[in-house]
């Protein structure tokens, strides 16, 4: 756990210390910023449940990009500079090196999430809406953040570089989101199994309307078990290639 | 401390490492010295823990490199051929952080610091940012995160490597500073720089150790005589003739440069302080009189070009030196070709 924390706390000194995380970040809050105002709030009156549902589906989107290009670098830009070594050359185990890179992406993820929270907080102005709507919305968002986060640290773990680790954070990710088309073709069982695996279509919209579903919550978290442990055990075997 | 059995280390089908096997004494300074390729740096990450054997028994200070490899990484302080550090991050800053990775308390780390600092002199540059350092400086930051945890073994794969005269001299006094708490293993392929810092050598060659000593001991390796390099003052005829008459002499090249004559001497068995007194007795006045150090290069050349055949492995009559069972092939000597 001791080195699971020093190697978060470095990363997170890493993203502060150089541009990437303040880009992304900026990046993000301008865009949601931008979509909020064109498409959330819009020209033509809505209901603020509306409103709020509108945000949460573009910030499902930025939240995706943001986590692929925050994570695309953890491990992959260690071994680029060598610096892996100090890792590997440390009692510190796998696990514990996978841990601390995704916890500081996480960290990062969760801070740019958060900072969006003035835009349904705007609503409240003008019209009425539910915390729970909010919270609903928010707790969907860092369980996307959190499972993009956990496949972008797996995509790195096994890439040399960052680039290769973006287009393969990109590849995965885009398979889960699309499984929805995937299941309209696709004939009983296999349809149950691919319709379940689908990412936004099956698991996210209910966040968005406000409503926090049990196997939701547990289809993001696994996703981010199996990542990490993946992740993980790639990182271990290394030592044995 | 270190003892190694049998190592081999396979990349994919590959044999980077074959059978290796070697012991080092605690506190001692070892050089594995090889070409490129030869399988060094594939040695020294398996005994840093950075890659498991794929046979064969690794163990430093009596731990197994494969059963407790976490216990093993907590001993050994790794630097790489090129420094693994974070450049935005301060020396000092570092420094903490990285002990604290290898198992290390603040406080340990706090107390530890300034003794580090000193022996790899970077007492002046605690606050600097890394990557404005100079490539020395660098080096030096490299050593300072091997030894932060105060390891009992530091290996250094080619720390001189890219330093410029003056900071391979610095280097060496750091290196050997390293001595007086821990077992150090330096990996070189520069025979004269490895020579100068290290009590002794294991020579590596496709993956296989070939020699191991001394190095007046590899030196010797290669002939039953010493080989010696001397300067005389005299013409270079009476020279001649004083090394064809002597019984000592086993074969020699000579140079004349003005009133000196330079002699390159292979002598029949360790006779140096007799050949020396034949000089003085046929009038010759004795400049210097140098074991051939100079040829050290050629001595590893040497060692690995017989090494290529397999059975130069298996060479049983020494058993310090694991050297060819065949003579390298050598120069026919001046007597010989004057016969």
């Amino acid at each position: 756990m001791r080195g699971m924390l020093l190697i978060a706390r470095r990363d997170l000194a890493g993203y502060l210390n150089s541009y990437w995380g303040y880009a992304v970040i900026a990046a993000v809050l301008l865009v949601d910023g931008l979509l909020f105002n064109a498409i959330a709030l819009g020209n033509v009156p809505k209901y603020s449940a509306k409103v709020i549902e509108e945000f949460f589906y573009f910030s499902f989107g930025t939240t995706v990009i943001a986590s692929i290009l925050l994570t695309m670098r953890l491990v992959a830009e260690e071994r680029q500079t060598g610096t892996i070594v100090l890792v590997d050359s440390s009692p510190v185990g796998s696990w514990q090196l996978v841990g601390g890179k995704y916890l500081s992406a996480m960290t990062v993820l969760a801070t740019m999430v958060l900072a969006t929270v003035y835009m349904p907080a705007l609503v409240f102005v003008n019209g009425k809406v539910s915390y729970g709507h909010i919270f609903a919305g928010y707790t969907g968002l860092l369980l996307v953040a959190a499972a993009v986060a956990a496949i972008g640290t797996f995509a790195s773990a096994i890439s040399r570089s960052q680039l290769v680790a973006g287009f393969t954070s990109v590849v995965i990710t885009v398979a889960l989101i699309v499984m929805w088309l995937l299941a309209k073709v696709a004939d009983p069982p296999l349809v149950d199994v691919i319709s379940y695996m689908s990412l936004f279509d099956k698991h996210y919209r209910g966040f968005m309307r406000g409503q926090i579903n049990t196997e939701d919550v547990v289809y993001f978290l696994s996703i981010c078990f199996v990542f990490l442990m993946l992740a993980s055990r790639f990182m271990a075997a290394r030592r044995w290639r | 401390m270190i003892e190694v059995k049998g190592l081999t280390r396979y990349y994919g089908s590959f044999a980077a490492v074959q059978d290796a096997s070697f012991n080092i004494e605690d506190r001692e300074i070892v050089g594995l010295l090889g070409l490129n390729g030869a399988g060094k740096s594939t040695i020294l990450r398996v005994l840093a823990g950075l890659q498991m054997p794929s046979a064969g028994t690794v163990l430093v200070g009596g731990i197994d490199a494969t059963v407790a490899p976490d216990a093993l990484r907590r001993r050994i302080g790794f630097l790489p051929e090129d420094p693994p550090l974070y450049r935005e991050m301060r020396v000092d800053e570092f420094l903490r952080w990285v002990g604290q990775l290898k198992g290390c308390t603040r406080a340990e780390v706090d107390a530890e610091l300034p003794r580090v600092m000193e022996t790899c002199r970077l007492t002046d540059s605690a606050n600097q940012v890394i990557g404005e350092l100079s490539h020395g400086y660098r080096k030096r930051v490299g050593i300072a995160q091997a030894i932060i945890h105060k390891p009992a073994v530091v290996i250094l794969d080619e720390p001189i490597s890219g330093l410029d005269p003056r900071q391979i001299v610095e280097m060496r006094s750091v290196v050997r500073a390293l001595k007086s708490f821990a077992t150090v293993l330096i990996s070189s392929h520069i025979l004269s720089e490895i020579a100068q810092t290290v009590d002794r050598i294991l020579v590596i060659h496709r993956g296989r150790i070939v020699a191991e000593g001394t190095e007046q001991q590899l030196s010797g390796s290669l002939g039953d005589g010493a080989r010696l390099s001397v300067i005389v003052r005299g013409r270079l005829d009476a020279c001649e003739e004083a090394l064809a008459k002597s019984d000592l002499v086993d074969g020699y090249e000579l140079t004349a440069a003005g009133e000196l004559v330079s002699a390159s001497v292979t002598l029949r068995g360790d006779t140096r302080e007799a050949f020396v007194k034949e000089l003085v007795g046929a009038g010759l006045g004795v400049r210097s009189v140098q074991d051939a150090m100079g040829e050290l290069e050629q001595i590893f050349l040497e060692l690995t070009r017989a090494a290529g055949a397999p059975a130069a492995l298996e060479s049983k009559q020494n058993p310090v030196l694991k050297r060819p069972t065949e003579k390298p092939v050598e120069k026919p000597t001046q007597k010989e070709a004057d016969a």
